[in-house]
């Protein structure tokens, strides 16, 4: 069997590195998985909660005064921050809630960091009526009391997380170890396009619907589809999202990492830019490590790109040369909030302005016929206590 | 069968630690090797980790302590308790070469399950490791009965869905599981997560071949981490001699 063969590997990397109490509960998601991908009723189920719910489709937005800024491409925004709860996370929590239910559990938990995937896993469960836990960091508690206290009004309960740098990954952590106790009644609706398989090809599966949407409203504003996709990749569930319906097009793609403070080891996010082979929850992918194997510390100005991973298929794109990877760093993702406010009245999440940070910086050196598509993932409703503050600092 | 954190509070202590239960009559203990992330490993195990990989812990530095072991005449069997992020980041074949060139006689990765362990399992045999398997309360019985055939050295049940700590019972499926387990294979069975004292080693042992005991020791280790090393020592040694009681 090549690599390629290999269920759920994509390429080299992927897989399930998970203790043995969680493989049953892997083989039963597969499964049940599979078989509801298979099931009209299921899709027109998901469907429906997807317009009624989310709110979809999202709508595509020509940034004009944006595109007049750049002085080159054309500047599409697909406006997940749109969505209900304020971001593409909505679409996932929707699939995998309706999933729980299929495999007949009660009881949800979530890592979050942002905590976008928090909220979002909190409205879900709130919808169908299931028991929530997320884990956070204390970190990004801190820093994202807004969600916090969104989640407890969802009915959901806050689990600080104090382990190893009280972030994204520690909160991940958390919430496998409750899983492997709790497995047999709970279901861990994971945020992202990483871990185990089947999490990675299920998660771009739901998030699937952005991209889907993102080419026929591009045939319906230009008639063509954008020569650039730009999305910023934290685990990578929006950029798979927005990818993979058109991966097989002549479309030049590009995930943009947090750059953080520097690119020194420590400093930053950029997983795929600077880390190498490795594995991290459950899966073989790009990782930042040491030479012994022990994760190392990471850092990005948002919550929600904190992670010293990434998702296996991202890996694959990148070997493969199918995406360009690159980093946008602290700064510059600021000053993208900042530009997008005031050109086009949207405040953006600090994660989506990485993407917005690099497509002002392709534009430039492209046609003004050329159109760049950029994913808006979520609104910075959620950041401007810490926007607030940064930029007091930096004023200083 | 006792589990030390490798490093915790320090390589000297569990080097110290290791000659010790070896003259208690221990014949095979667990060696944890510290990891940033071990989600199979409760509060109590974990804290250890965290606290001897920022003393600068690392496999190369546990290797070479197990070396100068072997070199004094140590005959515990070794068993190093890994996560496949480590051993991957090494290399597959480099790392186990390593673990065995210094003394270790089994490895256990406990994120690597069947599916996975295709590639290491020849690599350990040919390096002169067993590779031990773990079983799970979970694990479906056709799928228990094809990773004994698997494991090597002896088979880790886990006693419980969860993870590694201390608890005051263990579930009687769990022993019954493993007694049915005995009647289809030849390799040892030991029990592991959850057991914490001599009652329950005493209990588990009446169907298996050993009792793993973790976080009871680590916990032990960490009340008397402040006082000198022969006394912690000491301390810890006295409470592996309890737990033999029911066994030996």
């Amino acid at each position: 069997m090549s690599e390629n063969e290999k269920v759920g590997y994509f390429g080299p990397y992927g897989g399930q590195f998970v203790p043995e109490t969680l493989m049953a509960a892997l083989a039963q998601l597969d499964h049940e998985y599979h078989a509801a991908m298979a099931d009209e009723s299921f899709l027109a189920e998901f469907d429906r909660c997807l317009r009624e719910i989310a709110g979809r489709p999202s709508e595509m937005y020509f940034a004009r005064r944006l595109t007049e800024q750049a002085c080159g491409a054309k500047i599409y925004l697909k406006r997940e921050d749109m969505n209900h709860t304020g971001a593409h996370k909505i679409n996932n929590t929707l699939g995998q809630a309706l999933l729980t239910l299929r495999m007949g559990k009660k009881r949800v938990i979530a890592e979050t960091g942002a905590g976008q995937h928090g909220v979002a896993t909190a409205t879900a469960a709130a919808v169908f009526g299931l028991d929530c836990e997320v884990y956070m960091g204390t970190e990004d508690i801190r820093r994202q009391a807004l969600n916090v206290f969104r989640m407890e009004l969802l009915g959901a309960r806050v689990i600080p997380v104090t382990t190893g740098q009280r972030t994204l990954k520690d909160a991940c952590n958390e919430a496998m170890r409750d899983w492997m106790g709790s497995v047999e009644h709970t279901h861990y609706i994971l945020g992202s396009v990483v871990g185990p398989a089947p999490f990675p090809e299920m998660v771009r599966e739901f998030q699937c619907c952005i991209g889907r949407e993102s080419r026929e409203q591009m045939m319906d504003a230009e008639g063509r589809l954008p020569d650039v996709i730009v999305a910023c990749i934290g685990g990578g569930s929006n950029a798979a999202g927005i990818f993979a319906p058109m991966i097989d097009e002549a479309v030049e793609m590009v995930g943009v990492e947090a750059g953080g403070r520097s690119m020194g080891l420590g400093d930053h996010a950029a997983s795929l830019v600077a880390g190498q082979p490795g594995v991290l929850h459950g899966a073989r992918s790009y990782v930042l490590q040491d030479s012994d194997g022990q994760t190392a510390p990471v850092h990005s100005v948002s919550a929600g790109l904190d992670y010293p991973g990434v998702g296996p298929e991202h890996a694959y794109w990148k070997d493969t040369g199918r995406v360009r990877y690159t980093t946008c760093s602290d700064d510059e993702a600021l000053d993208a909030v900042v530009a997008l406010s005031r050109a086009e009245g949207i405040i953006p999440a600090l994660e989506s302005a990485h993407a917005v940070a690099e497509a002002m910086k392709i534009a430039p050196k492209m046609k003004p016929e050329q159109i760049i598509l950029v994913n808006l993932s979520g609104r910075g409703d959620k950041d401007c206590n810490e926007i607030a503050e940064i930029l007091k600092r930096r004023k200083k | 069968m006792p589990f030390l954190t490798a490093g915790y509070p320090d390589l000297e202590t569990t080097a110290a630690l290791l000659g010790n239960f070896e003259a208690r009559g221990v014949r095979v203990c667990e060696l944890g090797i510290p990891f940033s992330d071990p989600i199979a490993d409760g509060p109590t195990i974990q804290a250890s980790y965290t606290e001897a990989l920022s003393a600068g812990v690392s496999s190369e530095k546990i290797f070479e302590m197990v070396r100068s072991y072997r070199q004094g005449d140590g005959k515990l069997a070794l068993v190093a308790m890994v996560s496949y992020s480590i051993v991957f980041k090494h290399g597959v074949e480099s790392y186990l070469a390593a673990a065995a060139g210094a003394g270790f006689d089994g490895i256990i990765i406990p994120d690597l399950p069947l599916e996975e362990a295709a590639e290491l399992e020849p690599l350990a045999a040919a390096a002169g490791l067993a590779n031990v398997m773990l079983i799970a309360p979970t694990t479906p019985p056709a799928r228990r009965l094809e990773i004994a055939r698997h494991s090597r050295g002896f088979i880790y049940f886990v006693s419980i869905a969860g993870i590694t700590g201390e608890r005051a019972r263990l579930p009687e499926e769990s022993i019954r599981a493993v007694a049915e387990l005995r009647t289809h294979t030849d390799t040892p069975v030991c029990i592991g997560f959850g057991v914490s004292n001599a009652e329950t080693v005493g209990h588990v042992c009446e169907v298996a071949d050993g009792a793993i005991v973790g976080s009871a020791i680590i916990h032990r280790i960490t009340d008397a981490k402040d006082a000198p090393r022969n006394e912690l020592v000491k301390k810890v040694g006295d409470f592996i001699s309890e737990l033999l009681i029911p066994i030996l």
